[in-house]
């Protein structure tokens, strides 16, 4: 619940990051990404100024070189005058629920740069939570006004698939000789990227690696927008250059095409529905695990007297009809 | 449901001399003890240190130097932060600093002083103590 003191703090924090107060949007950031009634109610306060960046999901597999392309991405957007705003999400342990969070050691040029802001975040095992929370951030620097925003995940399951759904331009980076990871974009991540990138291009087998994300990319059904397949070498910046420009043409593909209307409805209900699910996901899971039924279930299926699956629905519609009481009885 | 916020910390070395293992051995055991750790690498300046630790939102700053421009350095990370109105948070320590200076470094703002030798449980009491709270 809030009160009138979060409320205070949050229309002050709001209205000191939306004036370009970078103490005020780092604070902020952290409200939100605790999930705090001041953090919400300042996620509410900014919405109305949101809208105006571009905001651009980095993702692929560990060691693919996401950090050190980010950071090229980065210096090329600042040659273009351009300001940006990066999230870089890292896993959290999920022993001891901490993390060691490195991504500025391949951005140390930029730090003191004012046109950059960047924030570490832990994905703090939170169920589902993850892109309801990069979403949040994404708004807070978006509102904080800067033209770019760049969220990089680890592509490694649903939740990094969802971030990358909150994002309006979603880059895949695989690298040459990784055929499993190939592979494993069949799966799922194919399908959210507007751009592949092949990063490591230097390295033996880029062109194998480009032919073959080709080859995917024939027997998938695209709309109006094909993905191009880029090759850089984050590291020296080669290619750089070409991947902005890509970013660039696929935002004016959302924003200001002849598609854009389509493709901002489809937008705003990915975003709906990645956000609906980790909502429910929490809320459910929140509420299943201290459910007492779960407890007689439990034991009912683990002497086989009943099947998991039966289980699951009984538990869920029981969750179910305690919403829709709590529901009426407001 | 709020999620309860980890303890955030920067490590970080500032000067030039490159040898982070220290720094290394420290950013994981407070890894270990739960909390968020923020590596910035080797070679930082104050201006870097005082940017990073703005924009990650950490409650506490832990350095480690060994090249003897502790005195040097460390009233310049002070100042670099306080002139960005980052003046809660808490400092400490590590590497070579010769006893007498320890005083002065106190003195600066750094609260703990940590060694050659340190028990990194010694380094993770003091964090979880002293760490100043946030919502």
């Amino acid at each position: 619940m809030s009160n009138s003191t979060d409320l205070t703090r949050a229309e002050e924090l709001s209205e000191q990051l939306l004036s370009g107060d970078r103490r005020a949007l780092s604070r902020a950031i952290s409200l939100v990404e605790a999930d705090t009634p001041a953090g919400r109610l300042i996620s509410g306060l900014i919405y109305p100024h949101t809208g105006k960046a571009q905001i651009i999901g980095i993702t692929g597999s560990a060691g693919t070189g996401k950090s050190t392309l980010v950071g090229s991405i980065a210096r090329e957007e600042r040659k273009r005058d351009r300001s940006i705003g990066i999230i870089a999400v890292d896993p959290s342990s999920p022993f001891s629920h901490g993390a060691i969070l490195g991504d500025r050691i391949r951005m140390q040029d930029l730090t003191s740069d004012s046109g950059v802001f960047l924030r570490s975040m832990a994905s703090r095992g939170n169920l589902g939570g993850l892109s309801e929370t990069a979403t949040a951030v994404s708004d807070l620097l978006d509102a904080a006004n800067f033209d770019v925003v760049l969220i990089e995940t680890v592509g490694a399951g649903q939740d990094e698939v969802e971030v990358a759904n909150a994002a309006g331009t979603t880059v895949l980076v695989a690298n040459p000789g990784a055929g499993d990871d190939v592979q494993s974009m069949k799966a799922g991540l194919m399908e959210v990227a507007q751009i592949m990138v092949v990063n490591k291009a230097d390295l033996a087998g880029a062109d194998t690696a480009v032919a073959q994300l080709r080859s995917l990319l024939a027997i998938a059904n695209f709309g109006a927008w094909t993905p191009p397949i880029l090759k850089t070498v984050a590291s020296s910046g080669d290619g750089v250059s070409e991947l902005v420009d890509r970013m660039d043409e696929h935002q004016r593909f959302i924003t200001v095409s002849d598609h854009a209307n389509q493709e901002r409805i489809d937008h705003a209900q990915r975003q709906i529905l990645a956000l609906a699910r980790a909502v429910m996901h929490r809320q459910t899971l929140a509420e299943a695990t201290e459910s007492l039924l779960l407890d007689m279930l439990t034991k009912q299926v683990a002497v086989r007297a009943k099947d998991p699956r039966s289980a699951a629905i009984e538990l869920v519609d029981s969750l179910r009809s305690s919403w829709s009481g709590a529901q009426s009885s407001k | 449901m709020t999620n309860e916020r980890p303890i955030r910390v920067l490590i970080a070395k500032p000067g030039l001399d490159g040898h982070d293992r220290g720094a290394k051995v420290v950013a994981r055991a407070l890894r270990d003890a739960g909390m968020e750790v923020i590596y910035t690498g080797i070679r930082q300046t104050p201006k870097m240190i005082a940017e990073a630790a703005l924009q990650e939102d950490v409650q506490v700053v832990g350095l480690s130097i060994l090249s003897g421009a502790h005195l040097e350095l460390f009233p310049r990370v002070v100042e670099e932060l306080s002139s960005r109105g980052v003046d809660d948070v808490l400092l400490f320590c590590g590497g070579i600093i010769p006893a007498e200076d320890i005083p002065r470094v106190k003195e600066i703002g750094f609260d703990g002083v940590f060694g050659p030798g340190t028990d990194t449980s010694d380094v993770i009491s003091f964090v979880r103590e002293h760490a100043p709270a946030r919502a």
